[in-house]
């Protein structure tokens, strides 16, 4: 492990006070709504970066496991009395628990295909999971829903437990990209990115640390759901699967930077209340469609590396002096020298 | 038996429909190795295109192939100049699959605007007239959407094979790097390849209008098949698409039939899954080479 500096984590905890402070300072139910919505697609391209930063592979199927672990809560209590109150926050690990476990095999199929091709088979899966939500009646009741339990809290301040229950989750997630970025996985996850057939060659097990990596990925994805099953009281196939949140979570991860930790967040405290903004003004004519795509082609053809790295470079420029020459670039060097 | 062969025989007929869309998905992805998931949505928007013409103007849906194909054709090719060729380097395949992610969303929400979300339906006269052949039920619009599909996908292969510019194309899906050294435009290459990738897509949309009804919401539901079946037949080889999408069509068909119709688009997806798990690179393709 390496050790972390002092102020990091300091500025870390700064920021998750700052967080949880938020709905005891604002009580707008409508600003406190879209801050849950805000740390929801947080935490959710937080937990996508922790596999899809970390290992290159982009996965268009994390969605499939924000569904999974909505439908889980909700059928949870369809059979288990005791829902209401803050019980089935208690079993969000358990949640998050079984659904790493869920993805491991789909993970492993997945993961025997690479680079783009396993952006699509993915994706595909996500559509498999949609269509066992609407087809698996006995189980999901089809496109009739089911019911998560009625929270019991009071109607001032209804949103605040769900607000701090996402925020656990961000933390969580965030938590974990920074120890697993500190550990030896961490590097192991790193290898794999850089160069695959080496980091095989070196006898690193690519396939094993990359299903840990998914594993918790999609865990942490799972217990986002589990939460916004709660929230809403309701889960449909069609909006538990949504494609939306799925290239939504993905698109802030890239806004931010994929691959940085707190990239991910920034990318979702910009885009989240913008994509609100323009549901509320546009959604009834789905012209909210046009204008959320628009963002996208501008974000993926301007800033395609991200705020944060684009943020990085631009300070070590301002750092640098002026009249040195650029540092050269040692990998590239070394890469030459090797062949 | 009679039902199987029965759904056999529409399996194959459909497959040749989603064959056409394919087969375009898959030639782009050979070309510049980049995946259209706007495949979807530009059948649907020729599917509308082709529904206006026919109310509006009467045009008879197949004859409106000729209208909608090269309005597409274009469109496709601005797209590629514009979004697409700015887009290089080592992510840039997965920044084109976000990239033409949002192209979909935005052709849905344009159309949402105008049609709304309602399903439609062109409907010719004949919509309804079929044949019996040695008692197989023959449905005229799928045999003519069959037909229409099979003239253009041999139009195509003529094309690839036969032209200037279909050397070009091949050579560039073989080794870009070896094509633009013996002189192939690979820019000008890039945005034709895509033109014609969209015009699959317009050709087939058109057709689709009368075999199916459709909303602009219809195109996840495509790209998701669409999708399988490029994987599924390797990406990049457009005679996988082929074989690839008649397997569909026939086992979704059948799953149909026998089991019932709400598993037969979860029937596939296991097909697909069944094969990468023995053949991660599908069918006909050629294991990835990571660079």
């Amino acid at each position: 492990m390496r050790r972390v500096p002092a102020a990091r984590v300091g500025g870390g905890a700064l920021v998750f006070a700052l967080l949880a402070v938020f709905p005891f300072v604002v009580h707008a139910a409508w600003i406190v709504n879209i801050g849950v919505i805000t740390v929801m697609y947080a935490g959710l391209a937080s937990a996508w970066n922790l596999f899809s930063g970390t290992t290159g592979y982009i996965s268009l199927g994390h969605a499939a496991f924000f569904g999974i672990g909505a439908y889980a809560l909700a059928i949870t209590f369809n059979h288990v009395s005791g829902g209401g109150g803050y019980t089935p926050f208690y079993v969000l690990p358990l949640i998050g628990l079984g659904t790493g476990v869920v993805s491991l095999p789909i993970a492993w199929i997945a993961l025997r295909t690479r680079a783009i091709t396993f952006a699509i088979v993915t994706l595909t899966l996500f559509f498999m999971a949609q269509q066992l939500a609407f087809n698996l009646r006995g189980i999901t009741h089809g496109s009739q829903g089911v019911a998560a339990p009625l929270p019991s809290f009071s109607v001032s301040d209804f949103d605040r437990p769900f607000y701090l229950a996402m925020v656990g989750v961000l933390a969580l997630a965030i938590l974990s990209y920074a120890y697993i970025r500190s550990s030896k996985l961490g590097l192991m996850l790193l290898a794999v990115r850089e160069d695959e057939e080496k980091a095989r060659s070196v006898g690193i097990r690519t396939t094993g640390v990359k299903l840990i990596a998914f594993a918790i990925s999609a865990g942490l994805t799972g217990m986002v759901g589990g939460v916004w099953a709660y929230y809403l009281t309701f889960v449909y196939p069609q909006y538990a699967f949504d494609p939306l949140i799925l290239i939504g979570t993905v698109l802030m991860a890239f806004l931010g930077g994929k691959g940085t930790l707190w990239g991910p967040f920034l990318g979702a405290l910009v885009l989240v209340p913008a994509q609100q903004y323009m549901l509320t003004r546009f959604g009834a004519s789905e012209l909210y469609l046009v204008g959320y795509s628009a963002v996208f082609v501008v974000i993926l053809l301007f800033m395609p590396r991200g705020i944060v790295p684009s943020l990085s470079a631009g300070a070590n420029l301002l750092r640098r002096p002026p009249s040195l020459p650029a540092e050269p670039d040692l990998g590239i060097e070394a890469k030459r020298a090797a062949s | 038996m009679h039902n199987v062969i029965q759904a056999t025989i529409l399996g194959l007929l459909t497959g040749g429909v989603y064959a056409l869309m394919a087969s375009g998905l898959t030639l782009v992805f050979g070309i510049m190795r980049v995946i259209n998931v706007a495949q979807g949505a530009l059948v649907i928007l020729a599917a509308f295109l082709s529904y206006t013409l026919f109310g509006r103007f009467h045009l008879d849906p197949f004859l409106s192939i000729l209208v909608v194909t090269p309005a597409i054709f274009v469109l496709g090719m601005a797209v590629q100049v514009v979004f697409i060729r700015s887009l290089r380097g080592a992510e840039g395949s997965e920044l084109s699959l976000l990239i033409t992610w949002a192209l979909a969303l935005g052709i849905e929400g344009v159309l949402s605007a105008i049609y709304t979300t309602t399903y439609h339906a062109t409907l010719p006269s004949y919509a309804d007239t079929s044949w019996d052949v040695l008692g197989y039920r023959l449905s005229m619009v799928r045999v003519l959407a069959f037909a229409a599909s099979a003239a253009i996908l041999l139009l195509l292969s003529v094309l690839l094979t036969k032209s200037r510019l279909g050397r070009s194309i091949r050579a560039t899906v073989q080794n870009p790097t070896s094509a633009r050294l013996l002189g192939v435009n690979s820019d000008r290459v890039s945005a034709i390849g895509f033109g014609i990738g969209a015009s699959t897509a317009a050709a087939a949309g058109a057709v689709y209008g009368v075999l199916y009804p459709f909303n602009p919401g219809s195109h996840y539901d495509l790209i998701s098949r669409l999708l399988s079946i490029v994987v599924l037949g390797g990406l990049g080889s457009v005679g996988g698409a082929v074989v690839a999408a008649m397997i569909m069509g026939v086992v979704q068909s059948i799953v149909a039939v026998e089991i019932s119709p709400i598993w037969s688009a979860f029937s596939f997806f296991v097909v697909l899954l069944a094969v990468l798990l023995v053949r991660p690179q599908g069918l006909f393709g050629v294991r990835e080479r990571i660079v």
